[in-house]
């Protein structure tokens, strides 16, 4: 039987719902408006989306947006990957401590990250522009990697690559054939939420990026304080949709491995 | 086949396994039994390579093995949760040991067919782990680890996952599964009824301790501590001048005459159980209860609260040491 709810349930929900998603639907909206003027609607146009194809400084935010989402998501991918296959041989204090350092970036607020990189660079010297966009977005995004991985890792358990050594594997033939095919769904998770988080981000790019670098985010909050275009809409819904698709492919990922426990780490 | 020698194991100064020697024969079908934390799995996992013993030395046919890693030990080990290759077909998860052996295609194929046969899984070997039921996996697991036709199989608990009914058809499977290949089964339990039922030879275990080696008749009818003589089938504790010795339920007689049993007492509870019926009784001197079981052919059946006497022969007693 189907327990009935209070009905002020149902409306506390609903309103959550308005109060999260009018601000976007209203960004989507105006996307497609073909008024200059965010305040009355004149019609449906995809023009705003035509013309931010042909904006130079756009492609050229997208170019280092990719640019620096596809190495940072490859680096971060791989090392923490790594870093989650370590720490699980390690006893159990020091895995306790190690994986909480490594968990500790997701926490830390995004100001403090990108301030104290912008003071590590300049201590170095290095001078700012895309490597140091892509080494900041390294050290955030390899946690994420290694927190998906290592999750996956635990739900897999030791029996299985026990029973590889068991009958006759060697440790490479076991992460070879046993646990890279069994924790491979966790990596393109990991990865297609470091591309995202990479592609997003806005705080810690915004303090180590230098003048040829600009991101698409930064990009945006150039435009923004310049008024509100539609063509800032409609890149905006372009972000968002590839967000989405991209979370919800991780989410895919994470789920396949199929008659296993489903391992989310994810709320959907 | 396979020997002890002197096998010692310790977690953090903590005796897991006592120093403990034994010889298993080729062929046999030998037990661990013991309730869980005994010391059971661990003994069947340094066999296996898993874990290192502390002292001691483990020899597979005069080799030592005891520095070999798990990979090379011509043994095989039939996990407790089968632990099949969730991405792997069964036909794949059966050929993984002889694949890492590098064995030619054809022959991997033979041995395949072979397992399959015997572990009657021929319609689903291109089926994935999930896409079986807990038997079926149970089998796959079986098949997985006799394709390589290991010197000695290691099986931990592999019925524990199974309800009762299939567990008992696959107890029968199993036995005849060892008679007809011959290998040296190493059998970790903690059902004494499944051990009495498959071994040839129960080792008993408690507390990282043997407490007895013998065959499941030498166990039930000679149990020699008191740890053995209570925890395979149920037996009636009594003692004489310092001495306990054990009798079982079967061997008691209830009297309705109470003069002359060796012990008097009170019918505490009457359970019938199909094709005996058990009686509890509360003796009049001890603090205990004992339990007679006896094919109810008498003409009146017991009551509770009645008057009993509590008689056995003389050579029914087993003593058992400490």
């Amino acid at each position: 039987m189907k327990s009935k709810n209070h009905p002020l349930l149902g409306i506390h929900s609903l309103i959550m719902m308005v109060f999260i998603y009018v601000p976007i639907a209203f960004i989507i909206a105006y996307s497609f408006n073909s008024s200059r003027l965010a305040a009355d609607w004149s019609g449906f146009t995809f023009d705003w989306y035509i013309s931010l194809f042909g904006n130079r400084h756009v492609m050229e935010a997208l170019s280092n947006s990719l640019i620096i989402a596809v190495v940072s998501t490859l680096v971060s991918t791989v090392l923490g990957t790594i870093s989650a296959l370590a720490i699980r041989k390690l006893g159990k204090k020091m895995k306790v401590g190690f994986g909480g350092l490594l968990y500790l970036p997701i926490i830390i607020p995004d100001i403090i990250m990108g301030l104290s990189l912008l003071v590590l660079f300049n201590q170095f010297q290095m001078p700012l522009g895309k490597i140091t966009i892509i080494i900041a977005h390294i050290t955030f995004s390899m946690s994420y990697v290694h927190v998906v991985i290592t999750t996956r890792l635990i739900g897999m358990g030791n029996q299985l690559e026990e029973a590889a050594s068991d009958l006759g594997a060697g440790a490479w033939q076991t992460f070879r054939y046993v646990t890279l095919p069994q924790i491979f769904p966790g990596i393109i998770a990991g990865a297609l939420i470091a591309f995202t988080l990479s592609l997003d981000d806005f705080m810690v790019s915004f303090f180590v990026s230098g003048p040829s670098s600009t991101t698409l985010p930064i990009y945006i909050y150039g435009q923004v304080k310049r008024g509100i275009s539609p063509e800032i809409n409609a890149l905006c819904t372009i972000l968002i949709l590839v967000s989405v698709t991209l979370i919800f492919l991780a989410q895919f990922m994470l789920n396949r491995g199929k008659g296993q426990k489903k391992q989310s780490v994810l709320p959907f | 086949m396979i020997e002890l020698v002197q096998v010692e194991k310790r977690f953090a100064g903590q005796v897991v396994v006592h120093p403990l020697s034994l010889t298993i024969k080729e062929g046999e079908f030998l037990t661990l039994l013991g309730p869980s934390g005994c010391g059971k799995t661990t003994i069947l996992r340094m066999i296996a390579g898993f874990e290192q013993p502390t002292d001691g030395k483990i020899l597979l046919d005069g080799t030592d093995l005891t520095d070999l890693p798990p990979n090379r030990r011509d043994l095989n080990l039939v996990f407790q949760h089968y632990a099949l290759f969730p991405h792997m077909t069964v036909e794949d998860n059966i050929a993984f040991g002889l694949k890492m052996k590098k064995m030619p295609v054809k022959e991997q194929q033979e041995r395949i067919q072979e397992a399959v046969t015997m572990t009657q899984l021929n319609s689903l070997t291109k089926r994935y782990p999930h896409q079986l039921s807990g038997g079926q996996q149970q089998r796959v697991a079986i098949a997985r680890a006799i394709a390589n036709k290991p010197k000695v199989l290691l099986l931990d608990e592999p019925l524990g996952a199974l309800d009762l009914q299939l567990r008992k058809n696959l107890q029968s499977e199993l036995k005849q599964l060892q008679r007809s290949l011959g290998i040296t089964f190493v059998y970790v339990t903690h059902d004494q009824e499944e051990a009495m039922m498959l071994s040839d030879r129960i080792v008993i275990m408690n507390s990282g301790q043997v407490e007895q080696i013998g065959t499941p008749r030498q166990i039930y009818a000679n149990p020699t501590t008191l740890f053995s003589a209570t925890f395979v089938g149920e037996n009636n504790i009594f003692s004489r001048d310092g001495k306990m010795f054990a009798i079982r339920p079967e061997k008691l007689r209830a009297l309705r005459d109470v003069e002359g049993a060796k012990r008097t007492g009170e019918v505490l509870d009457v359970h019938y159980l199909g094709s005996v019926h058990k009686l509890v009784v509360q003796l009049d001197n001890e603090p205990m209860t004992v339990s007679i079981l006896f094919d109810f052919n008498d003409n009146r059946p017991w009551e509770v609260g009645e008057r009993v006497g509590v008689d056995w022969k003389s050579e029914d007693e087993v003593i058992i040491g400490s």
